[in-house]
């Protein structure tokens, strides 16, 4: 396979963006599980709340600074790789990510500070609000990154101006309030709860299996169970509501998460498994559940849910109907001035489809003139990999439904007071929680893929292809660039895992004692002796 | 709903651009420091507990610090889309390099402590240096290569073409404006581990900021000879621009030439205050560095930050990023903004959330101030960095 700059541009952002989810959905889960425990101890002044906090507030601080870190790439890698994108949107991209930065961001980070440094410096109850705006701050971030995310997905509240060569704002309540960004909001922040209430949930398990902490154990299960459980149904609903939102806008991307080649009568039946072919456009076999996906797509018994077939043959009439656009688009650039109205006004009949035109550029320079087997080819790239879509979202929906039941079982034992039985008498329940901390990872990043993934051939939906939106870069750059940060991260992420896990080992009441720490890592403390002094 | 056409497109784009000036300044007076004694770190502090020492004056409130680094990028894809696009893809290794060496800096600080052996530590402290002075140094040689004018054209549909090369960034007067960050930002360091330290560490602080400062004085004269003497050409649009126009770079004409940074000052005689700030406050660093006036120092260093930034974007208005192959193609303040529209809601919403920044942070700071010695290091060792 030969490299070009677009996939590899496109490895890189999956790349660092997987990374950054990496750490993302701990920080937003782990905040909030922090204020709680910090509000229970100012409510009831019981020492042990406070040495929580502190226990996984270590863990949190280990993990949060990666996302930081990671998150640095994120804010520039658009300008960086993805120039054309960035003046093409930029008037309509831009505006939340500077309002990440003003309203979420400047909150979380300035008052991380004061919870880390503050406990002598700030009465309970500052301190306490210094957490809060912490969590606050986090997850107010997500919810701008996700109104950012969601217009890419769904792109409302603009249109493209010909006369800057962009898509400009009309609506900046519709790109705020798009039903596509709140529904991924909430999905997605659920999703970062689990993973902090299962990782709570794993760890103290950990401890219960050793004997060790138990009181804080027992009370940090307490409170993860019942908000994990709380999180895990919220996950699955508003998955669902992500569903339903995808049917309305991104039709492709729901019938390559089915493999669904040929539109069905209405309520389409759902895959279990099944084996898609690529090149026949066919699945060589599948397990059908009947009515099952009409249901939930479409909520009715009545409504068609197309197959990516139809969908091909409908996205070739937007492709003709885009380069009609896009041919009075070069008219108007060539001569904005003295330009004729009626060019103008065949430009805003099509508009809608200009994005169209654009898929054709790989295989002919003029879309006006694209032959019939051109205006195919381009139709087809619209569809992604169906077998990585299929599965992906399986593994996710999968993991989800398991953490409702692991959630709704510790949660059951802890409100009825039997979780120390668990000590005795069903180990393996202890067990699978501690082996299942790493599938909320596994979970959120399927859910990444299969939201961006499946958002391709497109960076803009129907807007803007991914190909069109790279900057004007060598393989050579991009290939330097991919390979800096995958060393990078690569070696950040063992460090910070390594790091993790010993003060995991160390645990909470002696974490907060140095000569524990000391000889948790076996190694003499620097002394006055062993460091030369000036 | 046309409540954005109260004010008119070219004050918005007008208030942008000061906007853009208030976010650059205000990134390199709060995270300026925090390079400063980073890049003074190895240097300044010797023993593990000296560099815990430095390394705490700036622990609790470099994280809200570097914000201003992601807000300064944010605004600038919000506000100005074509600077983002083609300033980013064209500096695009430097880019790499300064993304690289500032995510070395979130981790120095909290992974450094995490660990007692001294190997470990000495690795972060390095970590530290290069996450602070790599991008001061390279922000200033991107600033000189701005100066200059950038290698890009633009095509009828906008798509930017790059020509230069990641070495050709650092030609002499770039260097020079490279060192200039570097030696402003030591200076304004210095001056806060003078105010935040004691004992050996604020005497060795002081004379790193001393010659910093004058450093500072020596190159800021010299780049200003430079451009002045028409050694680095300036640009100057000489077709007709209606200030009110959609934001379209290619709708004028420009030109280079020599000299061409100074008009601004012959025809305002008050811009002079620009470049006249940044002489006071690097003098004003230098002289107060010898007293016991730090409160005052600051002032100073902060001035000297704002007057070197401000310099530099009152000689190039109204150029943002001036193109040196195809200067028709240069962005300036009048047609590379964003719309109308956004411009207005992105300053209503700046306004809001601005002050609201300021007097948190500012809280904050009051809450955490005070000198940082080995005692309190001592006294605090499980919570310190």
């Amino acid at each position: 396979m030969e490299l070009n700059v677009v996939d590899l541009s496109r490895l890189q952002f999956a790349m660092t963006a997987l990374y950054h989810f990496l750490f993302v959905p701990l920080t937003i889960g782990l905040s909030i599980l922090l204020a709680t425990m910090e509000t229970v101890y100012v409510m009831t002044g019981r020492e042990v709340w406070k040495r929580m906090v502190k226990f996984w507030g270590t863990l949190f601080g280990i993990n949060f600074v990666l996302g930081v870190a990671t998150g640095l790439t994120m804010e520039f890698q658009f300008g960086m790789n993805w120039a054309y994108f960035s003046q093409y949107v930029g008037d309509v991209f831009g505006a939340p990510l500077a309002i990440e930065g003003l309203m979420a961001f400047f909150l979380e980070a300035t008052f991380v500070g004061l919870f880390f440094f503050g406990w002598d410096r700030l009465s309970k109850r500052q301190h306490l609000a210094a957490t809060w705006a912490v969590a606050i701050g986090t997850n107010l971030s997500a919810l701008w990154i996700l109104i950012a995310n969601g217009w890419m997905q769904h792109p409302i509240g603009a249109a493209f101006n010909p006369d800057t060569m962009r898509m400009e704002v009309i609506s900046f309540y519709n790109v705020l309030f798009n039903p596509v960004a709140q529904a991924k909001f909430v999905h997605t922040v659920s999703a970062g709860y689990v993973t902090a209430s299962m990782f709570v949930l794993g760890i103290s398990a950990w401890y219960m299996l050793k004997g060790r902490h138990i009181a804080i154990a027992k009370r940090s299960m307490a409170i993860a169970s019942a908000f994990g459980f709380a999180s895990a149904l919220s996950v699955v609903v508003l998955g669902d509501e992500s569903g339903y939102e995808a049917n309305l806008n991104q039709k492709m991307k729901l019938a390559t998460i089915e493999a669904m080649w040929d539109t069905e009568p209405a309520p389409a039946s759902f895959n279990v498994v099944a084996w898609a072919d690529m090149e026949k456009r066919e699945n060589v076999f599948a397990i059908e559940v009947p009515y099952v996906m009409g249901l939930i797509a479409t909520r009715s018994l009545d409504t068609v849910i197309p197959g990516i077939k139809d969908l091909v043959s409908r996205t070739k009439d937007r492709i003709r109907q885009g380069a009609i656009a896009w041919d009075a688009l070069q008219k108007i650039r060539q001569d904005p001035v003295n330009v004729s109205p009626d060019v103008r006004e065949t430009f805003l009949q099509n508009e809608n489809s200009l994005g169209y035109a654009y898929l054709l550029l790989p295989f002919t320079d003029n879309p006006m003139e694209a032959t019939t087997a051109q205006v195919d080819a381009a139709a087809w790239s619209t569809v992604p990999e169906v077998m990585p879509m299929f599965y992906a979202f399986r593994i996710m929906v999968a993991c989800g439904f398991f953490f409702i039941l692991m959630t709704a079982i510790f949660f059951y034992y802890s409100s009825s007071g039997k979780l120390d039985s668990l000590r005795d008498k069903r180990r393996w329940l202890l067990h699978v929680a501690v082996w299942s901390i790493p599938l909320p990872w596994i979970a959120c990043e399927m859910g990444w893929f299969v939201a961006e993934y499946g958002r391709q051939p497109w960076i803009i939906e129907s807007m803007l292809p991914t190909s069109a939106g790279v900057s004007n870069l060598s393989v050579t750059e991009v290939l330097l660039t991919l390979a800096g940060f995958v060393a990078l991260y690569s070696t950040l992420l063992v460090i910070e895992i390594t790091l993790m896990i010993k003060y995991i080992k160390i645990g909470p009441e002696d974490g907060e004692n140095p000569d524990t720490v000391q000889a948790a890592f076996r190694q003499p403390a620097p002394t006055a002796a062993s460091v030369p002094a000036e | 709903m046309i409540l954005y056409e109260m004010i008119d497109y070219s004050v918005l784009k007008m208030i942008w651009w000061l906007l853009l000036g208030v976010l650059l300044i205000a990134f390199a007076v709060m995270d300026g420091f925090d390079m400063g004694v980073g890049a003074m770190l190895p240097f300044v502090a010797e023993t593990d507990i000296e560099r815990r020492v430095v390394i705490n004056t700036i622990g609790p409130t470099w994280e809200g610090n570097q914000v201003w680094f992601i807000l300064g990028g944010g605004a600038i894809f919000a506000a100005w889309p074509p600077l983002y696009a083609i300033s980013f893809s064209g500096f695009y290794l430097a880019m790499f390099v300064v993304l690289a060496a500032m995510i070395l800096r979130p981790v120095s600080f909290k992974y450094r402590s995490k660990r007692p052996d001294p190997s470990w530590r000495s690795a972060w402290d390095w970590a530290l240096f290069t996450g602070s002075f790599v991008p001061a140094l390279v922000f200033g040689v991107a600033v000189g290569n701005v100066l200059l004018g950038v290698p890009f054209s633009l095509d009828n549909d906008l798509r930017m073409t790059y020509e230069g090369s990641f070495f050709g960034l650092f030609s002499p007067f770039s260097l020079l404006c490279g060192l200039l960050s570097v030696a402003m930002l030591v200076a304004h360091g210095s001056v806060w581990l003078v105010m935040r330290t004691t004992g050996d560490i604020a005497m060795r602080a002081r004379r790193f900021g001393t010659v910093a400062a004058g450093l500072g004085i020596v190159l800021f004269s010299l780049g200003g000879y430079l451009v002045a003497s028409g050694y680095v050409e300036g640009f100057r649009i000489t077709s007709e621009i209606d200030p009110n126009m959609a934001a379209n770079p290619l709708a004028k004409q420009a030109i280079t030439e020599g000299g061409a940074w100074m008009y601004n000052y012959t025809v305002h005689p008050i811009l002079w205050l620009a470049p006249g700030l940044g002489f006071l406050g690097l003098f004003g660093t230098l002289v107060l560095l010898q007293t016991r006036l730090e409160k005052l120092i600051f002032l100073f260093s902060k001035l000297a930050v704002f007057g070197i930034i401000s310099t530099v974007g009152v000689s190039m208005f109204p150029f943002i990023l001036p193109s040196s192959i195809q200067p028709d193609a240069s962005l300036t303040v009048w047609d590379a903004s964003s719309s109308h529209r956004t411009l207005f809601n992105m300053l209503v919403v700046t306004l809001i959330f601005l002050p609201i920044i300021l007097v948190y942070t500012a809280w904050v700071y009051k809450v955490l101030w005070g000198k940082v010695d080995e005692e309190t290091i001592e006294r605090d060792n499980h919570t310190a960095y």
